[in-house]
């Protein structure tokens, strides 16, 4: 077959930052393809540096607009074990509230505003407000329980207030938390709505061999903090992480890349559902069932099934959390005593799109001597080339046209719903 | 009298970020109950976070993030040959942000540190208006939803808009937090321009200054009355310093 392709996208729209795709076929031969990030670098470790504990969390959040509140609890995480502080129970179920709304409201905004647009063969959600606002409203009205969600327990959905070191600053209001089960009652709803619109959507016949990184489960499906794992059987402790990441510089790219046990790794729903699909949720377990997601899925299109599986997993672990929220008395602590000693700590949390570890180095005043952030897409994007590349292959051999290849390509990398500024960071 | 020359009733709108955690342009999609008819409100023809297809015929150009490496320089510059009305996005893009904080450390080391030896071109970082020059600036880390709903609705209304001249202790007592500072807290609510009704407070967090100096804001009686309480000048510094709206406003002798 004699196919010519040259598709350069610059940028990748429907994607947080900026990343460029390439993909050259000259007679059906695939010359060259590209997955590259050139979104500007800020130098958050940088900054850091000489900062006081109290404002590590603040500064860091600004890495994301969209888990600005995962980086918050890697944040204050790393400075507890850096400290030997040890947070009340209490604070914990609410740290882990804060992380469902956003673990929700990301999942969400990718599925249904950026992914979704590519399965309906629209350019973005927006033409739906006039040929399906039922479906527009479904959505805003999910991420709306979402976002409130993260602002009555974190005291704002973006950058959040209350999270901070030693626990959270305040309790929320139960009238709120209340209000808010109700209303995640209708989410269970709207979700299997959601679930109904994805089962008519065709995920490509794509698969590769993968090694899938997370947290490791413990008894239950996990968020924040615990061991590492891989599903080449890599077992690390929490402050391990370098050994699990790896970090190096390329020059195309100003994001980092990372491997471990092969020429690169995942992470994210899928790397989470991989490795810990037990611990999840009956009803995401069934969900998972219905969509055809099954246990050892190597096809990185179905990161969507996987993310929508976890916001069901989510809504139903936050209803029971405000339950027992709610059965608190009054007089209920949620900071502990805070001293700031010299030392070292790691805090890794699962955000939307996979393991985020966040490590700093205390001077005996409390202020950062050294930092080091390692953020999930950063860890996504060289399995994305890899992923690419094979597809690219397919399709090429395939006979694939312009159309076709751009489509495929653009939507594998949406997949992994790339975090590409919080890469670069 | 029409508002800044605006003269469409449906203004088609773009959205572009530069250095930044684009969490201002995500506020645009938030605040769901009334996202519906805020997107009707508008013609949305440029905005690359959440739909393919670039229009160039817009009229108003957010510009979100701060400007730090040659390329967004010229990638703003072009934008505002095409804009009618330039509006600076979040804190970001009217100070800076907290990137500015990255001035005060030598960047060949800060890229050595980071890069190693692969260095990434970055400049210092400068908000848009040191750039070219800026129609409207909404500041806040994050914007508010509200402010910029209201914004928006003065643009497409054709009435000039003003922001709050008060600090934010004015919302803060309003909602009836108790004041942080009684309780031990630095916050800058006193000095800090009101219109994000005061959310960090509430949270239990004082104010850090996100949305940069309120109008003729009484500095010399806040710090004296932080010092008063214990505060420490560099403690009040780093507090300014921490999203570039207080740019050469300094306690005390250095910084
Ligand atoms: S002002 Fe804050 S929220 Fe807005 S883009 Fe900058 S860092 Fe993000
Ligand atoms: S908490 Fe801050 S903003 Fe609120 S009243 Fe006190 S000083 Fe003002
Ligand atoms: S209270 Fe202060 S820091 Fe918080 S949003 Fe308002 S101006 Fe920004
Ligand atoms: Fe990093």
């Amino acid at each position: 077959m004699n196919v010519d392709l040259n598709i350069r996208i610059h940028p990748l729209t429907r994607v947080e930052g900026h990343g460029d795709l390439l993909v050259r076929v000259v007679n059906g031969q695939l010359q060259e393809v590209h997955w590259d990030v050139v979104e500007t670098p800020r130098f958050f470790e940088v900054m850091l540096k000489g900062k006081h504990y109290t404002s590590a969390a603040i500064l860091t959040a600004r890495i994301c607009g969209i888990c600005s509140i995962g980086h918050a609890l890697a944040s204050v995480r790393a400075t507890e074990r850096a400290f030997g502080v040890e947070i009340p129970e209490t604070a914990a179920k609410l740290r882990l509230l804060a992380k469902h709304g956003e673990t929700l409201q990301s999942h969400v905004l990718h599925l249904l505003f950026l992914a979704a647009p590519d399965f309906l063969g629209l350019p973005s959600v927006l033409p739906l407000l006039e040929s399906s606002p039922s479906t527009v409203t479904l959505a805003a009205r999910l991420k709306g329980v979402a976002n409130r969600l993260c602002e009555v327990v974190a005291g704002r959905a973006t950058h959040p207030v209350s999270i901070q070191v030693g626990g959270m600053a305040v309790f929320p209001d139960r009238r709120e938390l209340a209000s808010l089960k109700a209303e995640l009652a209708g989410a269970v709803k709207d979700l299997a709505a959601v679930a109904e619109l994805f089962k008519g959507f065709e995920m490509p016949a794509f698969s590769r061999e993968t090694e899938f990184v997370s947290l490791k489960g413990e008894g239950s499906y996990p968020w924040i903090g615990g061991a590492l794992l891989s599903s080449d059987g890599v077992e690390r402790a929490e402050g391990d992480y370098l050994r699990m990441t790896n970090e190096f510089v390329d020059e195309r790219n100003t994001s980092k890349l990372c491997r471990l046990s092969r020429e690169s790794f995942a992470v994210g729903a899928l790397a989470r559902w991989n490795n810990n699909h037990r611990f999840l949720h009956p009803a995401a377990r069934a969900a998972a069932e219905e969509l055809g997601l099954g246990p050892d899925c190597h096809n990185p299109f179905k990161n969507n099934l996987a993310q929508l599986v976890e916001s069901i997993h989510v809504v139903h672990e936050s209803i029971a959390l405000i339950e027992d929220l709610l059965a608190e008395p009054e007089s209920v602590q949620t900071m502990a005593e805070v001293s700031p000693r010299e030392g070292e700590g790691v805090g890794a949390v699962e955000v939307p799109r996979g393991i985020l570890y966040h490590h700093y180095d205390y001077d005996g005043e409390g202020r950062v001597v050294r930092a080091n952030c390692i953020i999930p897409t950063t860890q996504n994007n060289l399995n994305i080339q890899h992923d690419l590349k094979r597809l690219a292959l397919d399709l090429a051999a395939d006979g694939a046209d312009d159309a076709r290849m751009e489509r495929l390509c653009s939507m594998l990398i949406r997949a992994y719903d790339p975090c590409i500024s919080c890469s670069v960071h | 009298m029409r508002y800044l020359h605006i003269d469409s009733p449906r203004p088609r709108i773009a959205v572009f970020d530069f250095t930044d955690c684009e969490g201002c342009e995500l506020q645009l999609a938030n605040k769901e109950e009334t996202l519906v008819p805020f997107l009707n409100a508008v013609e949305i023809v440029n905005f690359r976070e959440i739909a393919t297809g670039a229009g160039e015929d817009y009229e108003i150009a957010f510009v979100e993030g701060a400007i730090s490496r040659s390329d967004e320089v010229e990638r703003l510059k072009a934008i505002r040959g095409k804009a009618r009305l330039l509006v600076a996005l979040g804190s970001c893009a009217c100070f800076g942000g907290v990137n500015r904080m990255k001035n005060a450390y030598d960047l060949g080391a800060a890229n050595a540190e980071i890069y190693g030896r692969t260095p990434k071109e970055t400049l210092p970082v400068r908000s848009v208006k040191e750039v070219v020059p800026v129609d409207l600036e909404i500041p806040g880390c994050p914007v508010s939803k509200d402010e910029v709903e209201r914004i928006v609705r003065h643009l497409v209304l054709d009435v000039p808009f003003a922001f709050h001249a008060y600090p934010v202790c004015v919302e803060c007592k309003q909602r009836f937090t108790t004041c942080l500072m009684e309780k031990g807290q630095l916050c800058l609510g006193p000095i800090v321009r009101a219109g994000c009704e005061a959310p960090c407070p509430a949270g239990g967090l004082g104010c850090w200054g996100c949305r940069g100096p309120a109008e003729a804001p009484n500095l010399e009686e806040f710090f004296a009355l932080a010092r008063e309480r214990g505060f420490t000048d560099q403690e009040i510094n780093e507090r300014m310093a921490f999203f570039g709206g207080f740019e050469g406003v300094v306690v005390g002798g250095t910084r």
